[in-house]
């Protein structure tokens, strides 16, 4: 039985754009706030997360311009506070979730063959909660002090540790348009991941059986099931706390005898996870971008599933290593040591496929290639020092120290934020239809790479020196000085780089290359389509019979599906030997 | 050039895939079990650790006859679901009335126990830890089954007023699941509440 997928669509039709007539903005922003179309959707989510990427970054600018000299007073302690909270809640839920989600919706419909998403309508309603959780956020800043006049922003931290939540020591309303807004965004992100699960699993076109699947949807697939079982607990959590603070209950009030660890154990429950849910896709863009500039099939598909899978199961038993100070007790510290550890086994497997995969490639220095390479170092060092965060006795020295900050930052900054920005340089051609700028793209590669080192290699120093992180100023004879100096000096630089970005996207966006539908000569469905896509994505469902639909096309003479293994090539050389 | 066959094979015979509405139930579960679960933890880490009274034992009983009928409207719900399969439209009706009457017993149950618990006991969510783990994780379910309730009315209403068509069977099949999971959910909550807890 013959495939087929229409050449025209590839060759696409570049005119279909000046044919339609120039509409009214209120009619283009009617069209944007009513879509349920799963391409306009996923840029909401992209540039809603942008722009949060933006306020967070400031927030972190701000402390680092306090930090970078010794007792400053840049800004007060209570705005300190305030500031590596919402940077913290920001950077994870109004930043991590939703640019991963953005990519998501956006890419998965499209590489499996759809139309859409399986819930358009759901996935509406789950990116305006979302939002919606985020302005709510911000609104304290506005309505935080209520009545009561205290403290504006949440400031309890972003893990919001009991009894610091409690009415008492957090009056006002912060702690509550934190919560409120956390659960808000937890019901967002439940309802997309749903819709992702569901898309993945019943609308794949014709052929794309599970083992086609490309790696992007699969490890979305393992990232959205982490959703489920994260998300709950978090859920749970918050609407406890709400039960405290509104009803009087006392879950995590110690003098009726509640429990302050037990708001730990729920929110690392969540929290740890949760770091996978993030990563993971990150692994997801390196999964279709590495292979793509290193011109080759991606080395070890089945060992790159199975140890993905082996990652969601294992982050669901690791959360009481950020709680080794609290003192669990011996059987507890090493049962989570062990399983810290474990985890970082299908990792490793991760990272050296993704070396096999280069490993005699054809490698193409591209703005895209450079953050992913960059990433893969990057990735390494976090999970080393990740290694040595594990071993309890170490951790009791470090924890809450700047080494952890410079620990997460660098599996947040320097693995998921390079990769986020491997995938824009990336997929911008195929969601605008022009490409980004190379010339700045490789200009805001290395300045970012440059102000990552600068803050977050030293960053490691004043953490083994002592310092304790979310500490406000500190005294001049610490000997922190020249490291905080150092820390602040790349941020700055980190700042620079983000706004070249910026601009880029903003001058790509009117003057940039037109891309057509296939730039970099890849190989997955997104690329069959025209750059933007149609609203209805393919003309003709696409049927595939292997990982590479694109590279069947392109040499029909060689596919792909004479080499991997399964049916297929079984019922090929049943047909042949017939 | 406009097409090319792509090599052959893979799709032999009709590709079906799962029903994207029974997928998406499913995973709805797994989120929403997950809430339960935190839940069901803290009542069992905070049994016993009240620091005044009222405890368990002395002011809950038993809701058997309540509980009967909830996990007996499981029955119900899955025959009415079947009867459309098979396009017995009145059949659906009669079995999607019984269900919502059965639940809405387990409700009006539910509001009895609580009503004695806070005016004859004076246990309120503020009195102490049994308080506060008892109606969250109670609530919590009982919310669910609020839910549960007012979306088989509306199918019945659909089923009486002749809306709903035997091709519906599968979207009444997703709502049965959901009611399904509500009353697993209690099997576990008056285990640990009644029994453990007690």
């Amino acid at each position: 039985m013959a495939t087929h997928i229409p050449l025209d669509e590839i060759h696409g039709s570049q005119e279909m754009g000046e044919q339609t007539q120039r509409k009214l903005w209120l009619e283009v922003l009617h069209d944007w706030v009513t879509t349920v179309d799963h391409k306009k959707i996923g840029l909401m989510y992209i540039s809603y997360a942008l722009f949060f990427l933006l306020v967070a970054g400031f927030e972190a600018l701000l402390m680092r311009i306090q930090l970078a000299v010794p007792n400053n007073h840049f800004v007060s302690p209570e705005v300190f506070n305030g500031l590596f909270t919402m940077h913290g809640t920001t950077m994870v839920f109004f930043v991590g979730m939703p640019i991963l989600f953005g990519f998501g919706n956006y890419l998965i419909p499209l590489m499996i063959g759809a139309r859409d998403m399986a819930f358009p309508r759901l996935n509406a309603f789950s990116f305006w909660i979302s939002a919606f959780g985020g302005l709510l956020l911000y609104y304290s800043y506005i309505g935080g002090s209520g009545l009561y006049g205290a403290g504006s922003a949440p400031d309890v931290g972003w893990f919001a540790y009991a009894p610091l939540t409690a009415k008492v020591f957090s009056p006002g309303h912060s702690t509550d348009y934190w919560t409120l807004s956390l659960l808000l965004t937890g019901i967002g992100t439940i309802g997309t991941a749903l819709n992702i699960v569901a898309t993945i699993i019943s609308m794949r076109c014709p052929g794309m059986k599970m083992s086609r699947l490309p790696l992007l949807p699969w490890l979305y697939l393992v990232t959205s099931g982490l959703a489920f079982v994260a998300i709950g607990p978090l859920t749970a959590a918050q609407i406890m706390l709400m039960l405290d603070r509104y009803l009087g209950s006392h879950f995590f009030d110690t003098q009726a005898g509640g429990s302050a660890v037990l708001w730990m154990h729920f929110f690392w429950i969540f929290g740890h996870p949760e770091v996978y849910i993030l990563v993971l896709p990150a692994f997801a863009f390196a999964n279709e971008i590495i292979p793509v500039f290193s011109r080759k099939a991606i080395f070890g598909y089945p060992a790159m599933v199975a140890a993905s899978v082996g990652i969601g199961f294992v982050s669901l038993g690791v959360w009481a290593h950020h709680m080794f100070t609290v003192g669990l007790g011996a059987a507890e510290n090493t049962f989570f040591v062990l399983s810290t550890m474990v985890i970082a086994v299908p990792t490793g497997i991760k990272i050296f496929n993704w070396l096999a995969t280069l490993w005699g490639g054809k490698i193409q220095f591209t703005a895209s290639m450079l953050f992913a390479l960059a990433f893969l170092f990057q990735f390494l060092i976090a999970g080393l020092t990740g290694i040595m965060l594990s071993v309890a006795p170490f951790d009791w020295q470090l924890g809450n120290s700047y080494f952890v900050v410079a620990h997460f930052h660098y599996v947040l900054v320097g693995a998921i934020l390079f990769m986020v920005f491997s995938a824009f340089y990336f997929w911008y051609p195929k969601m605008t239809g022009r490409m980004l700028s190379e010339k700045l793209g490789k200009w805001h590669f290395w300045l970012f790479l440059i102000g990552f080192h600068l803050t977050f290699d030293f960053m490691h120093i004043p953490g083994l020196l002592g310092m304790p992180r979310r500490v406000y100023t500190y005294e001049a004879d610490r000997g922190w000085m020249i490291w905080n100096m150092i820390i602040s000096s790349g941020a700055v630089v980190q700042a620079v780089a983000t706004l070249l970005f910026v601009y880029n996207m903003v001058w790509s966006y009117f003057k940039g290359p037109l891309a057509g539908p296939d730039p970099w000569d890849a190989w997955t469905l997104e690329w069959t389509t025209t750059s933007p896509p149609p609203s209805y994505n393919f003309a003709e469902t696409p049927e595939v019979s292997s990982r590479r639909p694109l590279w069947d096309l392109k040499h029909p003479d060689d596919p792909d599906s004479d080499y991997e293994i399964g049916p297929s090539r079984r019922s090929r050389a049943k047909k042949e030997s017939q | 050039m406009s097409d090319i066959a792509v090599a052959p094979g893979g799709t032999d015979g009709a590709w079906t895939l799962p029903s994207r509405g029974t997928v998406g139930i499913l995973c709805l579960i797994l989120a929403e079990a997950s809430i339960f679960v935190i839940f069901v933890v803290a009542y069992i880490f905070y049994i016993g650790k009240s620091l005044t009274g009222p405890t368990p034992k002395e002011v809950l009983s038993l809701p058997i006859f309540t509980s009967i009928c909830l996990l007996s409207s499981s029955y119900t719900v899955h025959a009415a679901v079947s009867a459309l399969r098979r396009g017995q439209q009145r059949l659906c009706s009669l079995w999607l009335a019984a269900t919502v009457l059965l639940g809405g017993i387990f409700l009006a149950g539910t509001a009895h126990e609580w009503y004695d618990l806070i005016y004859n006991h004076g246990l309120t969510i503020q009195t102490n830890l049994f308080g506060t783990t008892f109606y969250s994780l109670v609530g919590l379910h009982a919310s669910h089954v609020v839910v549960g309730l007012i979306m088989l009315s509306l199918a019945l209403w659909f089923s009486v007023s002749g809306k709903m068509h035997h091709h519906h069977w599968e979207k009444l099949e997703v709502l049965s699941l959901y009611w399904h999971f509500v009353d697993g959910v209690w099997v576990v909550v008056f285990l640990v509440v009644y029994v453990l807890g007690r």
